[in-house]
Formats: structure tokens, C-alpha cells, sequence
């Protein structure tokens, strides 16, 4: 099982516990990831400025894993999101695909979704390793652990794209992953709310409201902490955990864990391989409640 | 006339057809207005003047202006829960990016996006992995990356999109 890891932007820069974690676990699992060198922004960002641009960027990095004939492994929902989707659009519309690489200077001929597949990590644990394998591997039961996913938007959406992976209204994947693990799923009001990441640049207020609706839910479900696997997702959840707390007089203290993390806790690995030192809030009482 | 009035003689009619030929836009005129949208939107819970329903119809009437010089048609969150849900497949978080898109090729353009297309142009990711990143990466056991906008650079240029970045900055 091979392919080729697409960092993107936020994660070697801002979550390199997820980096970690994820290449600790792959490797467990006899996943090997190929870095993508000269990879850049999947385009995402540029999207809302600029379709054209944007295509052209998505494009570019499509092209570097076909090269190298590998599907492509993501690590962040929105690249996930917009990979798949121009991988798609280049596959089936000759006529864009054509005017992508022209415009690119590229001569060779490449046929993005005709050759390669774009998926994110969760979902190749989920289909390509599964359940079954990943419980054999379990070396340490996270029972004592009550766990809510948060799935997050890109993930599973737009669902055209996604070829029938999951359900976007009544997502269960995550959950599932969650319980291989021995942790007990914690369901919760505001499931499928939307962390709010994708409005911090343009206006705080409404991204930390939207995202403290979610910790207030979680919090009152009774949860230990927070699984859920994309960069941004947890920037707010975690990175700014504290400010969300001071600014509607709140105290959660829910530590935020990157799924990988998690699953890399029941396949026995140490807090130093799973990189908890980056995460703001303090996994350190999970921890304990593990050795009780 | 009281405040809120909509002039018929100020509207662009046209609008709409510029819209439809937006990608992401085509869709456009499916709307009737069932407001599951706005009912479903995240966004639209916390502030009432994100509301999406409102902003399909005003882009339908040819409320130009009002659509593209407004704050509101940059908070979409884009959770793609109103696509998802939109029983007239107005295929509306895309929609949303069309009105950005084009108001971007009016100079309007928010400063966050500014921003966001700078520094991707600058080092091909939204942060510079420079030597101190590389460093603290190396420690973890991670492998070394480069930070180049060369490749961005270049479709920026052959795009022309880098004629609308600039611009705000100009006039600041």
C-alpha cells in the first residue's frame, strides 16, 4: 500500500503532531507514504479569489503524484476537498483538461482521475486498511476514554464528489475508527456544525462563536476529549481553546487529538512519537485517566 | 422612498447573466427561494447579515452593487451544508465563490484574501517553511521542505490574477 503524502500548507507548518502521528501510524500499518516533493498550496485559498488560478494550481499538484503513478494521501479536509474535485473535473472534461495543461506548458499528456485517486488519511484507514486490520494491531485498549468525533465539513462535502464514502448527513465513519481503538464514541448536539475556520480571516466574532457552540455541545455530551482530522478543524479548537474560553467566559480544558494521535495511543506508541507536546491544551489527564 | 426600497431603474439586469457564466455560478436562476439555505447556514446563526437566500434573490433582481461592495459575500464558511441540502441544486457554497470571483475582477477584494493569495505567491503555501521551521522540523524527525512561489508565481502571471491582488494594496 503506497502513496504519495500531500502535506498542503497548514500541517508541516502548524500541526506537525499530525504530521508525525500520521507517519508513525502509517508505517505501523505497512502504509508507505512517499513525500511529494515541489508540492505547493492545493488552492483552496484561492479559490474564492480566482476559478482560474485556482484550477491551475489544484492541477499542478495532481499532476506530481501521477508522475509518480500514485494516489494521492491528504492529510487536511480542504485539500482533500478540492483535490478530489479537480481530479475529478480534469478526468471527465477533456476540453478543461486540454486548456489546464496548455496553460501549464505541459506537453504531456496526463488523465488526472483516469489514473489516480485522491484521499484523505481517515478515509484510507477506513477503506483501504479497514477496521479488522487496524483491531489487530491494537496493542493497548483506550477504553477508559469517551472520545466525539468531529468530522468537519471537506471531509465528506461537497458528497458528488466522494462516490457514496459515508454520509454527510449521518456520518459514521470516524466513530467507527474511534471505537477500533477501544474508546467509547460520544455522540453530541451540533454534529455536523462546521468548526468555522473558514471565516477567521474575514471575521473572528463569527468563527469563535461557531466553534464555541461546538466545544459547549461536546463539553455538556461529556466527552474526555475531541478526535477529529484536519489542520484547520483543530487550529480552533485547539490553538484557540483558551481565547474562545476567555472571550464567553467558558472553561472546557477539552484536549483536542488528531485522530492519528489517538489510534497511535492504542497501537502503543509514546507521547514523544505522537508529538502531544504540540497540542495547546494538555493531553496529560487523558493520559492519566489511561493508566488508571 | 424609505430605506430598503429596491429602484427598478438602478438594478443591472444583466447581472445575472454574468453570474451564470461565473464557474460555480450557473446555476443561478434554479432558486425559488424555499429559504433552506439560510435555515441550514452556520454562519447565518451567528450574523443575520450573512443570509443566502437574500443575497441568490439580490443577485437575481440585479442588485449588483449592493451584492459585491457588501461585507457579507465573504463570510461564507463554505461547510457546503446549504449545497448539500439545496433541493434546486443551486450548487450555492460554489455560487458564493462565483460572486467573490467576479467581484474580485471589479477591484473588490476582502484583505484577508489579499493576503492569503500574497504569501502563497510568495513561498507556494500559506506559511514560509523557512530555516528555524526546517529546524524545529528536523528535531521531530520530519523531513526538510522547501518554501518556493516560483510555480504560483508563474500562474499568477499567466492568469493575470496578480493584477487583482495588487490592487487593493494600492489603494490603501
Amino acid at each position: 500500500m503506497e502513496y504519495a503524502l500531500f502535506l498542503g500548507c497548514t500541517v508541516p507548518a502548524r500541526a506537525r503532531n499530525y504530521e508525525l502521528s500520521t507517519r508513525r501510524v502509517a508505517e505501523a500499518l505497512g502504509i508507505r507514504l512517499v513525500d511529494l516533493d515541489g508540492s505547493v498550496c492545493c488552492g483552496f485559498p484561492i479559490k474564492s479569489v480566482h476559478y482560474e488560478s485556482f484550477l491551475l494550481t489544484a492541477a499542478r499538484n495532481l499532476i506530481l503524484a501521477e508522475e509518480k503513478g500514485l494516489d494521492i494521501c491528504a492529510l487536511c479536509s480542504a485539500c482533500t476537498s478540492v483535490l478530489t474535485e479537480v481530479n475529478k473535473e480534469l478526468g471527465e472534461n477533456e476540453e478543461l483538461r486540454k486548456k489546464v495543461l496548455r496553460k501549464l506548458g505541459i506537453r504531456k499528456k496526463f488523465r488526472f482521475s483516469n489514473s489516480i485517486r485522491v484521499k484523505h488519511f481517515a478515509r484510507i484507514l477506513y477503506e483501504d486498511v479497514g477496521i479488522d486490520k487496524i483491531k489487530s494491531k491494537i496493542q493497548k485498549d483506550l477504553e477508559p476514554l469517551k472520545i466525539s468525533a468531529h468530522y468537519g465539513c471537506h471531509y465528506l462535502k461537497p458528497s458528488d464528489i466522494y462516490d457514496n464514502f459515508d454520509n454527510a448527513e449521518h456520518p459514521k465513519s470516524l466513530d467507527e475508527l474511534i471505537e477500533t481503538t477501544g474508546a467509547v464514541p460520544v455522540d453530541y448536539e451540533n454534529k455536523n456544525l462546521c468548526c468555522g475556520a473558514g471565516t477567521l480571516a474575514m471575521d473572528e466574532n463569527i468563527s469563535f462563536s461557531m466553534a464555541n457552540k461546538k466545544l459547549r455541545s461536546i463539553k455538556d455530551a461529556g466527552a474526555d476529549a475531541i478526535s477529529l482530522i484536519c489542520p484547520f478543524c483543530s487550529v480552533m479548537y485547539d490553538n484557540n481553546q483558551p481565547t474562545i474560553e476567555s472571550k464567553f467566559s467558558e472553561e472546557y480544558n477539552l484536549p483536542v487529538l488528531y485522530y492519528p494521535q489517538l489510534l497511535g495511543l492504542a497501537l502503543g506508541m509514546n507521547k514523544k512519537e505522537l508529538g502531544f507536546n504540540m497540542n495547546r491544551v494538555k493531553v496529560a489527564p487523558l493520559l492519566e485517566k489511561l493508566k488508571q | 422612498m424609505g430605506e430598503g426600497t429596491i429602484v427598478v431603474k438602478e438594478l443591472d439586469s444583466g447581472f445575472k447573466y454574468r453570474v451564470t457564466e461565473e464557474p460555480g455560478g450557473e446555476h443561478l436562476m434554479r432558486c425559488y427561494a424555499c429559504g433552506t439555505c439560510t435555515a441550514s447556514c452556520p454562519v447565518r446563526s451567528i450574523d443575520e447579515s450573512f443570509n443566502p437566500r437574500k443575497i441568490i434573490r439580490m443577485a437575481i433582481l440585479g442588485m449588483k452593487d449592493e451584492v459585491l461592495k457588501s461585507d457579507f459575500v465573504w463570510l461564507c464558511s463554505t461547510c457546503y451544508i446549504c449545497q448539500e441540502r439545496c433541493p434546486q441544486d443551486v450548487v450555492i457554497t460554489e455560487l458564493m465563490n462565483a460572486l467573490k470571483n467576479i467581484a474580485v475582477k471589479e477591484g473588490i477584494i476582502h484583505p484577508g484574501y489579499v493576503a492569503q493569495a500574497t504569501e502563497i505567491g510568495k513561498f507556494g503555501r500559506l506559511y514560509e517553511i523557512d530555516d528555524f521551521a526546517n529546524k524545529k522540523r528536523e528535531k521531530m524527525g520530519l523531513p526538510q521542505l522547501k518554501s518556493e512561489g516560483k510555480d504560483i508565481q508563474t500562474i499568477y502571471k499567466s492568469t493575470g490574477v496578480d493584477n487583482y491582488i495588487a490592487k487593493p494594496e494600492e489603494e490603501e
